[in-house]
């Protein structure tokens, strides 16, 4: 079974083409062939990870080879399948997830005309992200993260007669390609240092190189992770995909794509072990990305952009841990898959609300929802219990451990980290009970013509089993370390390390800062009353209303230089590259007018020559001769 | 007599046809000079034929013959045409493919 | 070995003709020139032990070529006449320069070779040739074969004029002459009205004037007509007329 892992790529992928061409007759039934398509997929992946479940830790890691993909001199490269642990696990999570969501896109889509389009991308999308995972070579993978990029774009941009949304898809595709320089780069270096891009030739070839290349290669790769994940400073794509449907933000930029920058980098673990200086890297740019992610979500009053900064913190976790080493490789996957569960969960939520509040977005019209719509208000709640890592449930046995693992080191580091991942966890309680209070508790404030009511059970059952997953799913992969055993054989045996500060000071200081948090936001959001239009507020207020002024940034450091150096560069194009042909062709044309003199158009005068030039010839030979 | 005294005719006949071809404008004198040009060749031919005593520089000559007729026909064909289209066969008036 | 007397008379017979296609005006006077050195050339040929090759220059050049040109010479008009002023700055003495040093050069280099006579001549008789053509240069017959033929098409091609209109019939042409208002009967023979019906005495108009057209333009060029006088006098003065008779 394991060798037909390719038909967790095929099936989508044929399902996308099918879709795409099948044309509108498929429209009334079209969708149900993409929910199939997901299911199938699901289908087999759980009886590979059955299989793989039978056999023997050290021989979980199975190579599918499918075709000699690239045969020429020095670079020979098959395209093959990487079956895993790690790769099992965002097999599971990516058709289990993505499985559910087509089912709820099923009743959200239902009123969209294009809804057969709808389900053509979403399949696209799984087909291209099973092949980022499981790819054995990073030139495959990178077939698959451009893949992921692409339906990102195209589902991004699904309402793309609105400019702002349209705007917003091309803004996610330019960011992301920024990252996608940093992977090609990657893979440059990889061949001329290595000569190979299959994970395991590059792997065995990484003990042996020098660190300086291999913390040039990881910072490569971290560009690459930072710009599909949206980690500072390529974050500011990921608010503004929330353009596209909710289904899409829920699966896309909340439980899968984004994650693939944190599969990158564990991916990559040997490479990292070999270069300390790209691993600090990868962790101050996840603590740093956690804490803005959180401060942008204390602010936002749009319920989805609210989740997006969320997300982008929670990730920053992830790639805490994942640059923390071997220690934390196996809880950056935990939280990512917990997390998978809970975000998406609560964007289903979120799509739940503003399918019965006729699509409003701002959290300040909403208020006292709980009577409404009672399933999204428990589904919710669970969720919002996970992100908050109230134990027991999931979020607290995967965020707990990264401060755990944050707090483990010597000297200066692991009291920025963890001291990061402790306010962290703080903030997110904060700005989670502000959207939590504000959307379902307080009083309505709803304009007058939203009735709200709950969605259809196409929508709520995905609801009800990612919420039984967000509570559950932590504690039973948790029990017995399960899940670290699980992926040991790829992340490697973590040695045991006492943090700084004992176990139980670093749960109990977290617990208290939660506590704290969620009363914070209960007095100010829950308690009282939310004004209906944004007060006017303090200058960092404002900043994290508009993302810190990410755009601004970005503009000023990145385009407007741009655009001089462009100029520059065309002015320079036309002054010495172009002037020096010109001038050369220029001196040819002139030397052409003097010349052409001679072609008189007298045929005598051409027969003068050709017998003067016999006769040099004739000199010339007979002079040599003698 | 050497025949090697032909060839030395042969190169006065080429000079004079050259010549002939460089100075004078009516097509048809021209093209004689040229007819003149290749015949001084094929005496060449003979003539170094009999000096080393083998037949092929006559059939060498044999071929120029053939050569030249039918170079003649093309050519004087296309004087006729010329004229067709002008009313005149000197060498000067088709000057309009110049530089 | 070569007569010396016979080499001069061959000499002769082909340099000074040759000159004329320098200085002669007159394409005709040339061409029969130019026959004059092809029989020298041929007599050449037999000299040196290639009696078939020189049977061919006669045939082929005098015969057929020259006449060709001929032929050529009477269909653009023998009234074509060379301006020999020359016209291309230089042309004529950097050419006549160039072609007399190439002689003089090739004459010179050949002058100073001495290459050993073979004492076995062979001698080019018909079926010699003839095995030779068709044994050893087989191949090289049927591609001039093949030249002959491209050529000959060519100048079919090159001398044909698509028929773009219906052909007109006489009465078309007649109507078309009158309605342009020419002369709707024939031109008068020369000779008409005139003592003579000679071609090159002009046509006498009723009033006794002679009448320009009715002479060929060849003999005007040749300056060949009478004016006519000597015959208008004579037809106003009867008895001279009757006189002459």
């Amino acid at each position: 079974m394991l060798d037909l892992t390719w038909l967790l790529i095929a099936v989508p992928l044929a399902s996308s083409a099918f879709l795409l061409l099948g044309g509108k007759r498929l429209d009334p039934w079209g969708h149900w062939v993409g929910v199939a398509a997901s299911g199938t997929a699901f289908l087999v992946g759980l009886v590979a990870l059955i299989q793989m479940l039978g056999l023997d830790s050290h021989d979980r890691s199975h190579a599918v080879h499918l075709f000699s993909w690239i045969p020429g001199g020095e670079l020979n490269l098959d395209a093959g399948l990487l079956v895993d642990p790690l790769s099992m696990t965002f097999v599971m999570l990516v058709t289990f997830v993505g499985t559910l969501i087509h089912l709820y896109s099923v009743a959200y889509m239902e009123h969209d005309p294009s809804r057969r389009r709808f389900f053509a991308y979403l399949n696209l999308f799984v087909a291209a992200m099973l092949l980022l995972v499981l790819a054995d070579s990073y030139l495959l993978l990178f077939v698959g993260w451009e893949g992921v990029g692409l339906a990102s774009y195209l589902l991004i941009g699904f309402w793309n007669h609105k400019p702002e949304y349209a705007t917003a898809a091309n803004k996610a595709f330019v960011v992301n390609r920024v990252g996608d320089m940093g992977l090609i780069i990657a893979m440059g270096l990889m061949f001329t240092y290595f000569g190979a891009l299959d994970f395991e030739s590059v792997f065995a070839a990484a003990d042996g190189a020098t660190t300086a290349q291999l913390t040039a290669i990881g910072l490569a790769l971290l560009v690459a992770a930072c710009g599909k994940s949206a980690q500072f400073p390529l974050q500011s794509w990921l608010g503004d995909a929330m353009a596209g449907p909710t289904p899409v933000s829920a699966l896309i930029h909340a439980a899968t794509m984004v994650t693939a920058g944190v599969y990158l980098i564990v991916r990559s673990a040997p490479i990292y072990a070999g270069a300390p200086a790209a691993q600090t890297t990868v962790a101050a740019i996840g603590a740093f990305t956690l804490i803005l992610g959180a401060l942008i979500g204390m602010a936002k009053d749009d319920i989805k952009k609210a989740l997006a900064a969320s997300t982008m913190s929670q990730i920053g976790y992830m790639m805490l841990a994942a640059g923390l080493g071997p220690i934390g490789y196996a809880f950056a996957i935990f939280h990512l898959v917990t997390h998978g569960f809970f975000k998406a969960g609560m964007f289903l939520g979120a799509g739940s609300v503003m399918h019965g509040m006729n699509d409003q977005v701002d959290m300040r019209r909403f208020g006292a929802l709980r009577t409404a719509m009672v399933t999204t208000w428990v589904t919710f709640g669970l969720g919002w219990l996970a992100i908050l890592g109230v134990p027991p449930f999931s979020g607290f046995w995967s965020k707990d451990k990264i401060i755990e693992a944050a707090f483990v080191g010597e000297g200066a580091q692991p009291w920025i980290l963890g001291g990061a991942a402790l306010i962290g966890a703080g903030l997110t309680a904060f700005y989670m009970s502000r959207l939590f209070f504000m959307t379902f508790h307080g009083k309505a404030r709803w304009t007058d013509d939203q009735h709200p009511h709950e969605s259809p059970a196409l929508m709520t059952v995905p609801m009800i089993i990612l919420a039984v997953g967000s509570a559950f799913l932590g504690l039973f992969l948790a029990m017995g370390d399960r899940f670290s055993t699980w992926l040991e054989p790829v992340t490697g045996h973590a040695e045991h390390h006492e943090p700084v500060l004992p176990v139980p000071v670093i749960m109990i200081a977290t617990l208290v800062l939660v506590a704290l948090g969620v009363w914070a936001a209960w007095r100010k959001y829950g308690a009282a009353d939310v004004p209906e239009v944004a007060p006017a507020a303090s200058l960092a207020t404002i900043a994290a209303r508009n993302d810190m002024f990410q755009d601004s940034v970005n503009r000023g450091v990145f385009e407007r230089p741009g655009t001089h150096l462009t100029r520059t560069l065309v002015y320079a194009d036309a002054a010495l590259v172009d002037a020096a042909v010109d001038k050369t062709a220029g001196g040819w044309a002139r030397t052409g007018e003097s010349v052409r003199k001679t072609q008189n158009g007298q045929v005598r005068s051409y027969a003068l020559t050709m017998l003067v030039g016999l006769v040099i010839v004739i000199l010339v030979v007979v002079q040599g001769g003698l | 007599m050497d025949p090697i005294n032909f060839v030395i005719l042969a190169s006065v006949l080429f000079a004079i046809g050259a010549a002939a071809v460089l100075l004078r404008r009516n097509a048809i004198i021209a093209f004689m000079g040229v007819e003149l040009m290749l015949n001084a060749a094929n005496l060449a031919l003979v003539a170094f034929s009999r000096i080393h005593g083998e037949i092929d520089g006559q059939i060498m000559a044999f071929f120029v013959l053939v050569v030249a007729a039918a170079e003649v026909v093309v050519g004087l064909a296309i004087i006729i045409a010329v004229f067709r289209a002008r009313q005149t066969i000197s060498l000067d008036e088709p000057a309009e493919l110049k530089g | 070995m070569v007569n010396p007397v016979l080499f001069w008379i061959i000499a002769a017979i082909t340099v000074i003709p040759a000159l004329s296609l320098l200085f002669a005006r007159k394409a005709v006077h040339v061409a029969m020139s130019i026959v004059l050195v092809m029989v020298g050339l041929a007599t050449a040929y037999v000299t040196l032990g290639a009696p078939f090759l020189g049977m061919v220059q006669i045939v082929v050049y005098t015969g057929a070529v020259m006449m060709l040109f001929l032929f050529v010479l009477m269909l653009v008009g023998v009234d074509q006449r060379e301006d020999l002023k020359e016209t291309i700055v230089g042309q004529r003495w950097i050419g006549l320069f160039t072609a007399a040093g190439l002689g003089a050069f090739l004459v010179s280099i050949v002058g100073r070779v001495t290459i050993a006579v073979s004492d076995a001549p062979v001698t080019g008789e018909p079926d010699v040739v003839a095995v030779m053509l068709f044994e050893k240069y087989v191949l090289v017959i049927e591609v001039l074969g093949f030249l002959l033929i491209t050529a000959a098409v060519g100048a079919l091609v090159l001398t044909h004029t698509p028929r773009l209109r219906p052909r007109r019939t006489q009465l078309e042409v007649q109507r078309d002459r009158v309605r342009v208002g020419a002369d709707p009967v024939n031109k008068p023979m020369p000779g008409v009205y005139a003592r003579h019906n000679a071609l090159d005495v002009p046509a006498l108009d009723p009033e006794g004037q002679p009448i320009d057209h009715s002479v060929s333009r060849v003999l005007k060029i040749r300056n060949q007509t009478q004016d006519g006088a000597e015959f208008r006098a004579q037809l106003e003065d009867p008895s001279r007329k009757e006189g002459d008779r």
